[in-house]
């Protein structure tokens, strides 16, 4: 019998990485249908249209650096960056507008640098953050919630992505912008002054957060990843927002709760900084990764000048991952504190 | 109930024992030929006592120790050695090694064996000439000869002993049955080494997927200092670092050993082994081994001797060979495959895996690692697999070592969870026999170069002292010169003694091996040290030395000139008397 030498351990767990990817993307379920809900069937195009555009994006890049095609594809990672970008991206954007920023975070931000796994920066903010500072009016033009004004239908949306000369966007401002341009008002008033305020947060807003909090949970139960920087960075964000609450003054910040269920908290805590190719490694680095993040997005948010703050914190945060591995390494076995042998 | 400890990361792969746990020992039998590898142990191959031809009886010693770390071989029946040469055997590399090859005649005649009849009566020492007179190394499987362990460095006193019954590998049962069915021979083998070792508590550790077993051996065990720990089962809490951290809380020192916390561990089979060749004179020549997977039909535990092609066990359990693509010896997790069925069982298999390719497939492609971090949350070491992972494929060889690379127990816990497939632990295996080579070569050119500078030193020496006779002989010229001028004759006692000096040195220089120094003018000898202060300073500077030594070196250089040039003015005042 010919028999085959194969190196130990013959054994294998069930877990896979496409396996691992497809959670994430049945994970984000729940968070785009809230988003549908309140804000139309616009999410749901811009996710589709990503998807196609990062298929195709994807399959080129790897055709011309002559890698097997349906071997990468099936590990589902570019489709995990559309739609997490398609998610980000406001609802009602142009067809150009997405095709440019999947185009962005598959060839650019992924696949020059090597492809799956070697990406230093999460694909899908590197999209982001192309189309904010290139398209900025595009990009910060979000439809109002139900309730606040007229919701598209799905024939609507088709029309504002592939025909966006005939659409006309009816835009209203989100409740982190209307706060970050409170001027005098105390935020009592400022609350009870403006519709897009609910009952913690924005109108909407809060479900969409809790939501993708509810789609996060699930994928901390499959343990799809750990607690660790998605707590450290809600906990930092949330102790920031406490620190200058400032009694809701006129130059408050807002409240904790406010900013855990605003713009892309949820959504950036459990889907975006646990991306684990760009984040740090070990268990006290993705504590100082998450937290670093949190601490960032309350800078960007209330004393910077951009929409929202995910993005960029992610990305700065990514920078500063080989550096924090770098100094949260796990005591080995047999070794003391110092590093030496004890 | 005693605390256990945890220790870090572990997985929970499939069990997979029940299939060989359905019936009790068997006895496999006789082959009618045994193939015994003279290296069935850590440490230098056994030194063959027979020749080809020679009649054996069962238990009869057949090769001596090689060194100090080395146990001898014993003939498992009796029978004629039909040749002494390499076989194929059980080992990772997949080579052949030098084996005694033994046709047996179905006899089974003992040779005389004499046990001891009260072991309590004996010295330490002369019960460990014992156990390593049986030859025995290790059952758990790495087969470290039993009686070094035991011995431990001089001056060691052991405070606790750790009996290893915890089999955490997936199918493998051959600690378990033989602590079901024979919990007495474990319980009279452990007061053997508790005899030996005098400790001051004795700890069986089992994981908690045994209770038959704990159950055994808390009867068999009931009034003696021996205490039975359960604990939860997790791969690898049979690791010794692992069960050492479970039961003491404490941590083998990275390098170290576990003597060096006053611990020894020995696994359950040992302890029976030890209990044998103590009690009965028997020498190591079976053990149990079980013969599982699904590509046999009745996965089940042999009694086998020491030699037995697995080939035949393999049939003994109705092998299919048609299903089975892979043979291991050990479980899924760190056995390694063997390459022939006419390997035979040595004194390490303690599992035969016969698995079909539905049960463990080939491992499919490796696929990028996404750094997703389970191969750190399982590893039991706490290392950065990922990060090993990453300098392995660049070979960085040294940021492997500052990632504590060799603290890596290989135990396959990474690869099991790696979501991409990758072949982590063939990386570090890999890199570290790269990086030993690479240490073993550092070591030859070091040495190379320490030769090359000795041998610079001492020609430098040389020419010294050649260029210090030249200098006596151009004075003494000189001098007759000038006793010349000075009118009349040369000396000629003065001339005889002379030429009898230079002969001598001219001797001296000849042989270059001499080391007597050269009784040469006080110049000369300031000349030499100069030289060598200049060496010296050159050297300091060439290897960036701290400043402070150069300068001294310097000032060094510096006087010894001055000094020369005093010597060579009073010389040459001497000269002009």
């Amino acid at each position: 019998m010919a028999l085959m030498r194969v190196s130990s351990p013959h054994a294998h767990g069930t877990y896979s990485t496409g396996m691992v990817m497809r959670q994430v993307l049945l994970a984000t379920v729940p968070g785009v249908f809230v988003l549908t809900l309140f804000f139309g069937f616009g999410t749901l195009v811009n996710v589709l249209w990503a998807c196609i555009v990062g298929l195709a994006c994807e399959s080129v890049a790897l055709l011309l650096r002559g890698r097997p095609l349906a071997f990468y594809l099936k590990d589902c990672s570019a489709l995990v960056t559309c739609v997490l970008l398609g998610i980000a991206l406001p609802p009602y954007a142009p067809w150009w507008l997405i095709a440019v920023g999947v185009a962005a975070s598959i060839l650019m931000a992924k696949q020059l640098y090597g492809g799956l796994g070697y990406n230093p920066f999460n694909p899908a903010m590197v999209g982001y953050v192309v189309l904010l500072i290139s398209f900025p009016v595009q990009m910060t033009a979000w439809a109002p919630p139900r309730g606040l004004g007229e919701v598209p239908g799905l024939w609507e949306a088709l029309q504002a992505c592939f025909l966006p000369a005939r659409y006309d966007a009816v835009t209203m401002a989100t409740p982190l912008d209307v706060l970050r341009q409170n001027q005098g008002l105390l935020l009592e008033d400022l609350w009870a002054q403006t519709p897009q305020f609910g009952r913690w947060a924005g109108v909407g807003w809060e479900w969409v957060n809790l939501a993708f909090l509810a789609g996060g949970l699930w994928l901390l139960y499959r343990r799809i990843f750990t607690w660790h920087a998605p707590v450290a960075m809600l906990a930092s964000l949330a102790l920031m927002a406490a620190l200058f609450y400032d009694g809701g003054s006129s130059s408050s910040g807002g409240s904790p709760l406010f900013h855990l269920l605003s713009g892309a908290t949820m959504f950036g805590a459990f889907f975006i900084i646990t991306d684990p190719v760009s984040s740090a490694v070990s268990v006290r680095g993705r504590l100082v990764f998450g937290a670093l993040i949190g601490v960032l997005v309350y800078l960007i948010r209330v004393w910077g000048n951009y929409p929202d703050a995910v993005a960029f914190a992610v990305l700065i945060a990514n920078f500063a991952a080989p550096f924090i591995d770098h100094y949260t390494q796990p005591r080995v076995y047999g070794h003391d504190k110092s590093g030496g042998n004890g | 109930m005693r605390r256990v400890y945890g220790f870090h990361g572990g997985i929970h792969p499939a069990e997979n024992k029940h299939q060989s746990l359905g019936s009790r020992i068997r006895v496999a039998g006789i082959p009618r030929q045994l193939i015994l590898p003279l290296s069935q142990h850590i440490g230098a191959p056994a030194r063959p006592v027979v020749a080809v031809g020679d009649r054996v009886l069962k238990g009869q010693m057949i090769a001596e120790p090689g060194g100090r770390v080395s146990v001898p071989l014993h003939a498992p029946t009796s029978g004629h050695v039909s040749a002494i040469e390499e076989r194929p055997i059980p080992h990772p590399s997949g080579f052949p090694a030098p084996c005694i090859v033994i046709d047996s005649d179905g006899q089974d005649e003992w040779a005389p064996l004499r046990g001891v009849a009260n072991y309590r009566d004996c010295e330490a020492t002369e019960l460990l000439e014992l156990i390593r007179n049986a030859g025995i190394a290790g059952m758990g499987g790495a087969g470290f000869p039993t009686a070094i362990k035991l011995a431990g460095k001089p001056g060691q006193s052991i405070k606790t002993l750790i009996i290893n019954g915890t089999e955490c590998e997936p199918y493998i049962t051959a600690d378990d049955i033989l602590m079901r069915e024979r919990a007495d021979d474990i319980v009279a083998g452990i007061a053997i080494l508790q005899h030996i070792l005098q400790p001051q508590e004795i700890l069986l550790g089992v994981e908690d997927n045994k209770p038959e077993a704990i159950a055994a051996l808390q009867a068999a065990a009931a009034g003696s200092a021996i205490e039975v720990v359960r604990f939860p089962t997790k791969y690898p809490s049979g690791g010794e670092k692992q069960l050492i951290e479970i039961l003491t809380g404490q941590q083998v020192p990275s390098g170290g050993l576990p003597g060096d916390l006053g611990i020894v561990c020995q696994n359950v089979g040992t302890a029976v082994a030890v209990r044998d060749a103590i009690c009965h004179g028997r020498p190591l020549i079976s053990r149990i081994t079980t013969v599982t997977g699904d590509a046999v039909d009745s996965p089940q535990n042999f009694e086998v001797l020491l030699g037995t092609p697995m080939q035949y066990l393999l049939d003994l359990a109705g092998l299919h060979p048609e299903r089975c693509e892979r043979l291991v010896m050990g479980g899924p997790m760190m056995g390694f495959t063997v390459t022939t069925p006419q390997a035979p069982v040595v004194k390490t298999t303690n599992c035969i895996l016969a698995p079909t390719t539905e049960e463990l497939p080939p491992p499919p492609p490796a696929q990028p690692c996404i750094r997703c971090g389970l191969c750190a949350e399982a590893c039991p070491a706490s290392l950065l697999p990922q990060q090993l992972f990453w300098f392995a494929q660049g070979k960085e060889f040294e940021k492997l070592e500052q990632h504590n690379l060799f603290d890596c127990i290989e135990c396959g816990a990474c690869s099991w969870v790696c979501p991409s497939h990758i072949p982590l632990v063939q990386y570090y295996r890999a890199s570290k026999a790269e990086i030993l080579q690479q240490r073993r070569e550092h070591a030859k050119s070091e040495q190379a170069r320490l030769r090359f500078e000795a041998r610079q030193a001492r020609l430098a020496q040389e020419e010294e002292e050649r260029e210090a006779k030249r200098a006596a002989r151009k004075a003494a010229a000189e001098k007759r010169a000038a006793l010349a001028e000075q009118g009349g004759e040369e000396d000629p006692i003065q001339a005889a003694i002379e030429r009898a000096r230079a002969k001598k040195a001219a001797q001296q220089a000849g042989d270059g091996t001499a080391v007597t120094p050269v009784k040469a003018s006080p110049e000369a000898a300031l000349r030499q040290k100069l030289a060598k202060s200049e060496q010296r300073l050159a050297q300091s500077i060439a290897s960036g030395e701290d400043a402070k030594i150069v300068s001294a070196l310097e000032a060094t250089v510096q006087r010894l000139k001055d000094k020369l040039a005093e010597a060579e003015a009073a010389a040459t005042e001497t000269g002009a008397d």
